[in-house]
């Protein structure tokens, strides 16, 4: 990589950094598959794509800001209650309701945040496993409100813009969800690339020197804590409104746990990891389960330890020390770099 | 003769019983460059961290300018000017330099909040980073992975990260502790082409190092400052030559 950037000016190396690789095209253009490919398969498509981004809203505070968390669907839940019980009382307008789940998922971020902002690691976990299981166990109570272990009844959803009804085939759900998380997939890569997610790193590198050059580092945290809120929020109204029905699934702990797993297995820091994680962990969860409906979970372990115990930065860290090794430029290097103009894909 | 840049006043701080800074009074004119020196546990690092806030002084004041700063946190003080680079390198391990010093500036600048705006299209601090890096002679290798680099390198940036807030007066904690030799002369004309603006205090144990670069010498001894003046005062004093220098005779 050196070779190929020592002689880039500061201003073209960092314009570099921002530029679509071929790589990602290709990525996005494959996320389209599924339509013509396993047109069966759309459902399980679009439970990906809701997992891909609860994964990314991890990564932009897991990944980028190294805030440790084991707790994290208590946004998505909650966004996904918001939701179902939104739609619930009369109004099922998609678009409007997922924006309220955010905004309401974003408001419980930003609360807690200011308590986030003050400890790091082990302290961390403790706090975000508490608050995650204290709201598991308030929507259990409040059964009036959230159906308790029964579950919301009575979510009906009115078809996206006035015109696309959600299907059993998932069609409308699929596209739905895949193109949210592109939206918000742009917001956070034009996040991490700006000043901003530059602090998020120094936050992450050394919270001790960040004092040192006269930074605070508690406002940066509680702004993408409630951003990652936000988008946490989003993806659990995008499951509630695509399957019309809220579980106490939603906030459970196995679910900060997976999406921890999902994160890990991908790579963090790399806002790809999540989604990349999040695309194995479905399919070999649907497979395995195919397979042996009981013990799924054995290979979904194993596939865990190998990883890291092989690939220490994730699949996505491991591929890219393939691909940005000298043999690896040669052949590969034209996915890591932006398409040439002029130049057939 | 005008209001010194940097004060400490009856400056006092003790770990139970151990005394590690007794009636601290130091004052430090624009533009000087100072060497803090003494045998270990004389209590320089703990100096560095009571007049940067990292410790909280039991008595005493700082001042910087004709401001009373001794309540105040580590980061507002950096904000006023008042900087410190760390004896143990402490950097951002997977930022390269040119990120690492851009986010400084972007601190500084109070743009580090936005995140609509590449930090590609601050061209100013792009170009400011840059010129400091350039002129810490870590250009080169300004888009290496701190992790990656030298030794000597690291040091190097250390002192890049302090400049880039814009300091007054810049603390350095041994800034060629572990440098080996041959890295060591290119640290001593990065330090010696420093700006005359910038009022330096660093602490060193390297006295071929302390006596080319200091105007001016403090000498610390168990918690409480021994004797000040210039080089050749500091090298006939006796008694620096018993507590300090004395180990040659006595060996």
């Amino acid at each position: 990589m050196t070779t190929a950037t020592s002689t880039l000016t500061p201003h073209q190396y960092l314009e570099a950094q921002v530029r679509w690789r071929t790589i990602e095209i290709v990525f996005w253009l494959a996320a389209l598959l599924p339509f013509v490919v396993t047109p069966s398969y759309l459902v399980l498509a679009s439970q990906i794509a809701i997992t891909a981004l609860f994964a990314l809203s991890l990564d932009l505070i897991l990944g980028y800001a190294g805030i440790v968390s084991l707790g994290h669907a208590a946004f998505f839940g909650f966004g996904a209650y918001t939701a179902g019980i939104v739609s619930k009382w009369g109004w099922g307008e998609p678009l409007t309701g997922l924006l309220l789940a955010g905004i309401a998922a974003g408001l419980l971020g930003y609360l807690l945040s200011f308590v986030i902002a003050r400890f790091r690691h082990l302290a961390l976990i403790m706090i975000t496993l508490g608050f995650g299981l204290l709201l598991l166990e308030a929507a259990n109570s409040a059964s009036w409100l959230t159906g308790g272990a029964d579950g919301l009844q009575g979510v009906h959803m009115w078809p996206l813009l006035g015109y696309f009804q959600f299907d059993l085939w998932g069609i409308t759900s699929y596209w739905y969800a895949l193109i949210i998380l592109f939206l918000f997939f742009l917001v956070s890569r034009r996040l991490i690339n700006s000043p901003f997610g530059l602090a998020l790193r120094g936050i992450r590198e050394n919270a001790v020197r960040m004092r040192a050059i006269g930074a605070e580092s508690r406002p940066h945290i509680r702004k993408i804590y409630t951003i990652a809120a936000f988008m946490a929020g989003v993806a659990g109204a995008i499951l509630t409104q695509t399957t019309e029905t809220v579980s106490l699934g939603v906030l459970d702990f196995q679910r900060s746990a997976d999406i921890l797993v999902i994160l890990i297995l991908g790579g963090t820091g790399r806002l790809y990891g999540g989604l990349i994680g999040a695309i194995i962990y479905l399919i070999a969860r649907d497979q395995f389960s195919g397979i042996n409906p009981q013990y799924w979970y054995f290979p979904i372990g194993v596939l865990l330890i190998v990883v890291v115990l092989f690939l220490p930065n994730g699949i996505l860290g491991g591929l890219s020390e393939i691909v940005y090794s000298a043999r690896g430029q040669r052949w590969l290097g034209w996915l890591t770099q932006p398409p040439r103009r002029g130049k057939r894909l | 003769m005008s209001t010194p840049v940097l004060a400490t006043r009856g400056l006092d701080k003790s770990f139970g019983s151990l005394v590690v800074a007794r009636n601290i009074e130091i004052a430090l004119p624009q533009g000087v460059r100072y060497a803090l020196i003494g045998p270990n546990g004389a209590g320089k690092t703990t100096l560095i961290n009571l007049m940067t806030g990292m410790l909280r002084p039991d008595a005493g004041q700082i001042m910087l300018g004709d401001a009373d700063i001794t309540a105040l946190g580590p980061e507002e003080r950096v904000r006023r000017g008042l900087v410190r680079t760390f004896q143990i390198n402490s950097l951002f391990p997977h930022l390269n330099p040119l990120e690492a010093v851009t986010l400084v500036i972007c601190e500084r600048d109070k743009i580090a909040r936005t995140f609509w705006r590449t930090t590609a299209d601050y061209r100013a601090a792009i170009d400011e980073a840059s010129s400091i890096l350039n002129s810490l002679m870590l250009g080169p290798v300004c888009y290496r992975e701190t992790r990656h680099l030298a030794y000597g390198q690291q040091r190097l940036l250390e002192i890049a990260l302090a400049l880039a807030t814009k300091p007054k007066v810049l603390l350095l904690d041994e800034p060629a502790a572990g440098v080996p030799r041959e890295e060591s002369p290119e640290l001593f004309t990065a330090i010696n082409s420093l700006s005359q603006d910038i009022t330096i205090l660093f602490i060193e144990h390297d006295m071929e190092l302390v006596f080319r670069l200091a105007s001016r010498i403090i000498v610390m001894v168990g918690g409480a400052i021994l004797l000040e003046g210039t080089p050749p005062e500091i090298a006939a004093d006796p008694r620096v030559r018993e507590v300090y220098l004395g180990g040659a005779q006595h060996g």
